[in-house]
């Protein structure tokens, strides 16, 4: 029993123990920010490391924690795009008064994640993710002196409070007309009752906030803009990431009686969520607005393969996430290191970028590629694979105006990309030096962006795992 | 022969290229790349002309690797006479365009690694007989073109960079939704299987159109055309040679290759259509070929008129056309490239582009001019150069279609030609001859790598003009065998 308890929630424990272990660290004598982070660095790698070892199928609790190598994985996705941050965060933090307990608050959240993607009830899912949201609230205010911060922490608390009462309240509806709440026993009591439908709507309402799907996405800017760039990108890649992952499989296993109803309507979000978030991204002159809306476009894109509900979708979606986790955390990195050196963060300053930091330079027109989709990037591969996904259902108009979409989002990658190599600018950015952290987290990227899509081994992988289950 | 060679090796050259330092380092490694290509083309049509005396199999040294299996999605490449002549152009023009940009200062690492990287995607592009690798190539070759432009180029150049790179990446879109479509009705990539099977009329006519603009736009397609001039102009005297000599060929194969191949009842339902257009953008072209003063725009709407007679010849669906049109690829390829390794050349020199300025050429820089009086009488269809033989295959072909509106297209077709002459003439009279412009008193003649650079091209030009034989013998058993399927479509539904 306890040697079961410990492999399935092995990653779960170890995100725990990293947690205590900080808060002894922090009890104990006054440490330099170094030994905290390098302490903390390698055990995320070990973390990682970890999830690639000993994975087996199991449920515990009553059916509450179910674990399975597609979760593991999934779990192994976040774990990478935590050490990534973590490493990119290094010349952020090395100044700053409170490191433990940014990393205290960004591990629970992730903890929450942990546990809302393993579950296998409503109510366990509610309570990971209302584990994941607050802590994350909390390190959005994290650079105390910013106004802009507190601003964006406030909105996120609000619209997060805001969509769980929605979640919460669509769970009441869902239980009063089933009587439970376990995912494997839910979709042999739904139909297309009214009340349920009406539940269902309220819970679909709960997950488009998480993952800002227009109409819900008028926190994502705000949030995006006020938080420091760490956890900026923990938001836009690792909450979005998590939740994701639950809504396919919520929405193709508990809802698959409503298949035809979340079609329809997954249709009609993902052309909204890809124009609205395409057509505002245009606008954006601050970096981290440009890439809040870029992500909320990049949804749209993934919803697109949603829409298909096939395993084909489900690998794509994973797959996705997993590019999407190197490009726009290589994006989000030179952010961080610009935004640090320098404090800027509009699109203009990067003007002539390349006369000075060559090497950022093309980690950042890489990124953008990737986030573009164009080859050989790894972005590519995903967003032919999402619209491949997405046109199973013979939805040809729905692919048709995603693939144009493209080429708006096209325009605006490119105008960073223009910025960059073409625009002239008599003061530049000066030459920044880019900690050695950086440097790995920029390495790891690149080299996920240019080997993962080419590489077709890690697709078949996932396409096995789904397979398998 | 391996053909994944003819990838590796641009690759290879793009990445050792990034190692080097100091231009001198950089031009030598691209030369020899560029040339090792060269070789290795050699090869590969020799060893294509022993294998094809002996078989008849419509692709030679075929390899498949499974790549993306739950998609169903392979790596799969292959070769027909079609192909071969393509990748013959290739091979030529970046040979040449390595040559032409021998001395270019400013980021010569990047310049020359985005040019290999170019011809690594249209290399891969002419191989692929899957279309999941093809279409990833197509797109390879786009972003390089877009930075090419930006970067190095002259005039609006953000402005024209960003216009080729949209409407290049629009049709990529519309190429992708041709091939979903084919995709989920026949639920492979294979070019080779897709062929061997019947897609249904109604797939065929929804989702030819996609394909066929898609692909049209690469190949200057009216009314689709208008990145053509402003990125031909504004772009680096070697991005032009491979933008017109190799990228706007990837949208003329493509056309032949994926639209009529894979999807000939539609393509015989439309042909009308796409005559219309080719006509109108012969026409056009040619007439907005008269009022250009710059030399750049001049070649660059002339690709676009000349571009229409690929697709023509495309669209008159008869054996000599088809024939024509290819023939019209490689001529075309080879010729404009020449041409605007020739205003290269004059623009360096005299740093303008109008006609206007320019003047009796002739009498400082004799090679050059020469050079460019031989692209002009290539262009005009000058009996002896490969253009003449190109278009004339063309007008041949299309006047065998009995349709009585197609040969009245076919006669305006034909009429462009005297627009054409006049306009080349005229660009050439008034910049080679008359008075000299006191202020060019002092140039210099073309270098050894620029004189090499014309040479090359202009050598493939002529043979192509005096033994047109030894490129029809080529291509003639692929594209009968295009034909084939779509005439028997077409007895089908008489």
């Amino acid at each position: 029993m306890w040697t079961d308890f410990l492999i399935l929630m092995k990653q779960e424990m170890a995100v725990v123990a990293m947690v205590f272990i900080l808060l002894f660290m922090k009890l104990g004598k006054d440490r330099s920010n170094e030994s905290y982070m390098n302490v903390i660095n390698v055990l995320l790698l070990l973390n990682l490391i970890l999830g690639f070892v000993c994975n087996r199928e199991g449920i515990l609790f009553n059916e509450m924690f179910r674990t399975n190598k597609l979760i593991v994985l999934e779990k192994n996705i976040l774990n990478l795009a935590m050490l990534i941050i973590s490493l990119q965060s290094w010349s952020w933090l090395k100044t700053h008064k409170h490191v433990p307990e940014f990393y205290i608050l960004l591990l629970s959240s992730l903890l929450g994640m942990f546990f809302m993607i393993s579950s296998g009830n409503l109510l366990m899912f509610y309570l990971g993710l209302e584990m994941s949201t607050i802590p994350v609230a909390a390190a959005v205010n994290f650079d105390l002196a910013k106004r802009r911060s507190s601003e964006g922490a406030m909105k996120l608390i609000f619209s997060s409070a805001f969509s769980s009462a929605c979640l919460l309240f669509g769970i009441s509806m869902l239980y009063g007309t089933t009587g439970t709440l376990v995912f494997t026993e839910l979709p042999q009591h739904i139909s297309n009752n009214p009340l349920q439908l009406f539940a269902f709507i309220l819970i679909i309402a709960g997950f488009a906030f998480k993952i800002s799907v227009a109409p819900f996405h008028l926190w994502t800017a705000d949030v995006y803009e006020g938080a420091p760039v760490s956890v900026t990108s923990f938001l836009s890649v690792i909450s979005k990431g998590a939740v994701l992952f639950v809504f396919v499989s919520v929405l193709y296993t508990v809802f698959s009686p409503l298949a035809k109803v979340w079609y329809n309507m997954i249709f009609i979000l993902s052309l909204l969520t890809i124009a609205i978030g395409n057509l505002f991204a245009i606008r954006q002159e601050n970096f981290k607005r440009f890439l809040a809306f870029s992500s909320i476009a990049q949804v749209g894109f993934i919803l697109v393969g949603v829409s298909g509900g096939t395993d084909i979708s489900t690998t794509s979606v994973i797959y996705f996430v997993l590019i999407y986790v190197f490009s726009n955390l290589a994006a989000f990195g030179v952010v961080s290191v610009v935004t640090s050196a320098t404090g800027k963060e509009n699109i203009s300053d990067y003007k002539g970028l390349y006369k000075t930091n060559p090497a950022l330079s093309w980690v950042l027109a890489i990124a953008m590629f990737s986030l573009a989709g164009v080859p050989p990037t790894a972005g590519f591969f995903g967003k032919f694979f999402l619209l491949i996904a997405g046109a199973g259902k013979g939805n040809y108009i729905l692919i048709s105006i995603a693939a144009l979409n493209i080429i708006i989002s096209l325009y605006y990658y490119l105008r960073v990309v223009k910025a960059i190599f073409m625009d002239a600018n008599s003061t530049p950015l000066p030459s920044v030096r880019i900690p050695l952290m950086s440097k790995l987290a920029f390495a790891v990227c690149i080299a996920g962006v240019i080997s993962i899509g080419v590489a077709s081994p890690v697709y078949d992988y996932i396409y096995s795992l789904i397979v398998l289950n | 022969m391996n053909l994944t060679l003819l990838i590796v090796v641009p690759f290879l050259t793009a990445i050792a290229i990034l190692f080097c330092k100091g231009l001198k380092q950089v031009r030598s490694v691209s030369f020899a790349g560029a040339v090792a290509q060269l070789v290795l083309v050699g090869f590969l049509l020799t060893a294509y002309w022993q294998q094809h005396a002996s078989g008849s199999t419509q692709f030679l040294f075929e390899s498949i690797v499974t790549w993306f299996k739950p998609l169903n999605i392979n790596y799969h490449v292959g070769v027909d006479g079609i192909s071969v002549a393509m990748i013959i152009l290739t091979a030529l023009v970046v040979l040449a365009g390595t040559l032409v940009s021998w001395t270019t200062e400013q980021l010569s690492k990047e310049f020359f690694f985005l040019l290999m990287l170019l011809s690594t995607g249209a290399y891969g592009f002419f191989i692929s007989l899957d279309l999941f690798t093809m279409f990833f190539f197509l797109e390879v070759a786009v972003v390089p073109k877009f930075l090419l432009i930006g970067i190095w180029g002259s005039g609006k150049k953000e402005y024209s960079a960003m216009k080729l790179a949209l409407m290049l990446m629009a049709g990529s879109a519309l190429v992708f939704v041709g091939l979903a479509g084919i995709y989920f009705h026949t639920h492979t990539f294979d070019v080779v299987q897709i062929a061997g099977m019947q897609i249904p009329l109604s797939v065929q006519k929804m989702f030819f159109p996609f394909a066929f603009i898609g692909f049209g736009i690469f190949t200057a397609l009216f009314p689709f055309h208008t990145w053509v001039p402003d990125g031909h102009s504004s772009a680096p005297t070697a991005a032009s040679m491979f933008l017109a000599g190799i990228s706007m060929k990837l949208g003329g194969y493509g056309c032949l290759r994926v639209a009529t191949y894979l999807m000939p009842d539609a393509a015989h339902a439309y042909s009308w259509i796409i005559i219309l257009l080719a006509t109108i953008a012969i026409i056009y072209g040619a007439f907005a070929t008269m009022m250009q003063t710059d030399l750049k725009y001049i070649n660059a709407y002339s690709s676009v008129s000349h571009c229409g007679f690929v697709l023509l010849g495309i669209g008159m669906l008869t054996r000599t056309s088809i024939n024509g049109a290819v023939l019209q690829m490689v001529s075309h390829g080879l010729m404009t490239a020449l041409f605007f390794a020739a205003i290269g050349m004059i623009y360096s020199r005299t740093h303008t582009r109008q006609v206007a300025q320019l003047g009796g050429l002739l009498k400082v820089t004799p090679f050059i001019s020469t050079v460019f009086i031989i692209a002009g009488f290539c262009s005009l269809g000058l009996p002896g150069f490969s253009g003449f033989v190109a278009e004339m295959t063309v007008f041949m072909g299309s006047w065998q279609n009995p349709d009585g509106w197609y040969r009245f297209a076919t006669i305006l077709a034909c009429a462009s030609i005297v627009v054409t002459a006049v306009y080349i003439l005229r660009a050439t009279g008034r910049s080679i001859m008359g008075p000299l412009n006191a202020s060019h008193a002092k140039l210099t003649d073309a270098t050894w790598n620029e004189k090499l650079a014309a040479g090359i091209l202009i050598a493939g030009i002529v043979i192509m003009g005096l033994a047109p034989f030894l490129l029809t013998k080529l291509i003639t058993p692929s594209t009968d065998i295009i034909m084939n399927k779509v005439l028997t479509i077409m007895t089908i539904q008489k």
